[in-house]
């Protein structure tokens, strides 16, 4: 989901958003923020998202719009400063210990499938990240949003030309990458926890999805969520403790054999 | 062309100047604390120029250098805590360290760009997590690191003790005085000429016979080593090694410290990591209660600030009233 997000915007904008794993936290935190006030693990849910669309809508307006010109490193340097930002904003407000958001009511339980049993909520993570996952295939592959994004990947300029609003689709990627980070945020929050320092946790893991998978293909970033999933669970079992390590592996095997990614695009 | 060789006096000018005022620094700094922050400035200067190698020269984005930084500083560590602490055998620890790593590190060479910066990000923050693992903490300390590391001995005089600053300080601007000349012999040189053209345009290189792959590979590793030779000295400096160093906060702060001193000119990094580590003290340190603890927050502001509005870099912005 979070993959999604970042290799959408880069795949589109040409933008590598460091600052990603900041909206994964400041998702995670508004969804502690509003639990904590509704008491309502649903509402989260919602309202995290549409923050997260506002702040990173605002983000691309106020400061990206100005440096598309000035080349990659400018705009890594500048989410760079954001993430330093942000998770100090975040620290200063929250403090730095781990808060956990409540399980929501009634998936607190266990679930017995064929004698094994399943933490319900993290069925539901699964389904939930399973039907976002195919919703926005679906999206990707056949609505009128999805071809102009698949377009704009394509080629920038022709679509700008084609009459569209390039601007606003930028803005509506930077803010839609964004809320999807957001609402992945919440999510994990019961069962990983909400604290600082879990922007920097998944953004290499994300990064190195987005490498597996191929930039700017929502597929892409899916096969490489499942890959390097895959990989997280069973490297420990195979190395004995060195997730990063058999993380690193599978990179290495898969850009030694395609440079550009399971399901990229040549660079 | 004539413009050029009115700047030249001024250059080597200036440079005089800027090497008494380096030399000069234990004379007038007000005391102990300062004299080691000059320390601290000049060996994140050495890490920056390594790395201007790389993005100025080779145009070789990395978003990973803390990772051969923190393998000088692991190398030496181990190396002056198990074997000897004699200096000459450790600054090529620290050079080996570092290249050794650069050719583990390699592999993001197979991609270009913005690709590149990912992996080499990617590829630190692996190294990260193998320093602080826990399982290896009686070979490298899990997520404390290496502590109680000695200060390195200097040859034929032992008895002169870089436990003090001062001494300390000249053996850090000894070492980046000949890294900065080291550095601008390799641009100089046809190597450094074939990496820029390899910068312009690889493929067009390629068709004039150059192997690329190995012009790039060797730029890395040279990078490497250099900030593995930094690395070594920042580890004996803080008396420590620890996994800090190769999180990617660290590369990310060499990488402002490039850009906003600006790059392809060695001297522009290192003032831009003079800068960088005087404005982490100066906002780590503000008078003002509450505001000190929130000094990577000014840090990011300040970073902000500048790329909207500075974006040549500080000798972009000289050179341009220059010219």
């Amino acid at each position: 989901m979070l993959a999604a997000g970042l290799s959408v915007i880069f795949g589109l904008m040409d933008v590598l958003n460091l600052a990603h794993g900041s909206f994964y936290m400041l998702g995670a935190y508004v969804g502690l923020t509003v639990l904590g006030v509704s008491g309502n693990f649903w509402l989260a849910l919602i309202a995290a998202p549409v923050a997260l669309g506002v702040i990173g809508a605002l983000i691309e307006v106020v400061f990206f719009r100005r440096i598309y010109r000035e080349g990659h490193l400018m705009q890594v340097l500048l989410t760079f400063g954001f993430t330093l930002v942000f998770v100090d904003l975040i620290r200063w407000r929250f403090g730095p210990q781990t808060h956990s958001l409540p399980t929501p009511p009634g998936l607190e339980g266990a679930v017995h499938i064929l004698g094994v049993s399943f933490a319900s909520y993290k069925l539901f993570v699964i389904l939930f990240a399973s039907v976002v996952a195919l919703g926005l295939l679906l999206a990707w592959r056949r609505s009128r949003v999805g071809a102009i994004l698949r377009a704009g990947v394509a080629d920038r300029e022709m679509l700008g030309l084609l009459g569209i609003d390039l601007k606003r689709v930028f803005t509506g990627t930077f803010a839609f990458g964004a809320a999807l980070a957001g609402l992945a945020g919440v999510v994990v929050g019961p069962y990983l926890g909400v604290y600082p320092g879990m922007d920097e946790s998944i953004l290499v893991l994300v990064l190195v999805v987005v490498v597996v998978g191929g930039l700017g293909s929502i597929e892409g970033a899916i096969l490489g969520s499942l890959l390097i999933g895959l990989a997280n669970a069973i490297g420990p079992l195979v190395l004995g403790g060195f997730e990063a390590a058999s993380i690193f592996a599978v990179m290495a095997i898969v850009l030694l054999v395609r440079p550009q990614g399971l399901l990229g695009r040549r660079q | 062309m004539s413009r050029l060789r009115q700047l030249r006096p001024r250059r080597w000018l200036g440079q005089a100047a800027f090497l008494v005022f380096l030399l000069s620094v234990p004379a007038w700094a007000p005391n102990r604390f300062w004299i080691n922050v000059a320390s601290q400035a000049l060996i994140f200067a050495i890490f920056a120029m390594s790395l201007d190698l790389l993005i100025g020269y080779a145009g070789m984005p990395s978003f990973g250098h803390a990772a051969f930084y923190a393998a000088g500083a692991y190398g030496g560590a181990l190396w002056a805590l198990h074997l000897s602490s004699a200096l000459l055998p450790l600054l090529a620890v620290g050079l080996m360290a570092g290249a050794s790593l650069a050719l583990v590190g390699a592999l993001a060479l197979r991609a270009r760009g913005i690709y590149f910066l990912m992996l080499t990000l990617a590829f630190a923050q692996v190294v990260w997590s193998v320093l602080s693992n826990n399982q290896l903490a009686n070979v490298l300390g899990g997520d404390i690191g290496l502590i109680s590391v000695p200060r390195p001995v200097l040859p034929f005089a032992a008895d002169v003790s870089l436990f003090r600053p001062a001494n300390f300080y000249f053996l850090t601007l000894t070492v980046a005085i000949i890294v900065y000349l080291a550095l601008a012999a390799v641009v100089a040189s046809p190597f450094g000429h074939t990496l820029e053209g390899i910068r312009e345009n690889e493929g067009r290189m390629e068709s004039l016979g150059y192997p690329t792959f190995r012009y790039r590979l060797a730029a890395f590793i040279i990078a490497g080593a250099l900030a593995g030779l930094a690395g070594m000295l920042g580890g004996s400096f803080n008396f420590s090694a620890t996994p800090a160093t190769a999180f990617w906060t660290t590369s990310g702060l060499a990488m402002i410290a490039v850009i906003m001193g600006g790059s392809r000119s060695l001297v522009g990094p290192a003032a831009g990591a003079i800068v960088v580590v005087l404005l982490q003290l100066g906002l780590s340190s503000l008078p003002a209660r509450g505001l000190a603890e929130r000094w990577q927050l000014l840090l990011g502001v300040v970073f902000i600030a500048f790329v909207l509005f500075l974006p040549g870099g500080l000798y972009g912005l000289l050179r341009r009233r220059a010219a």
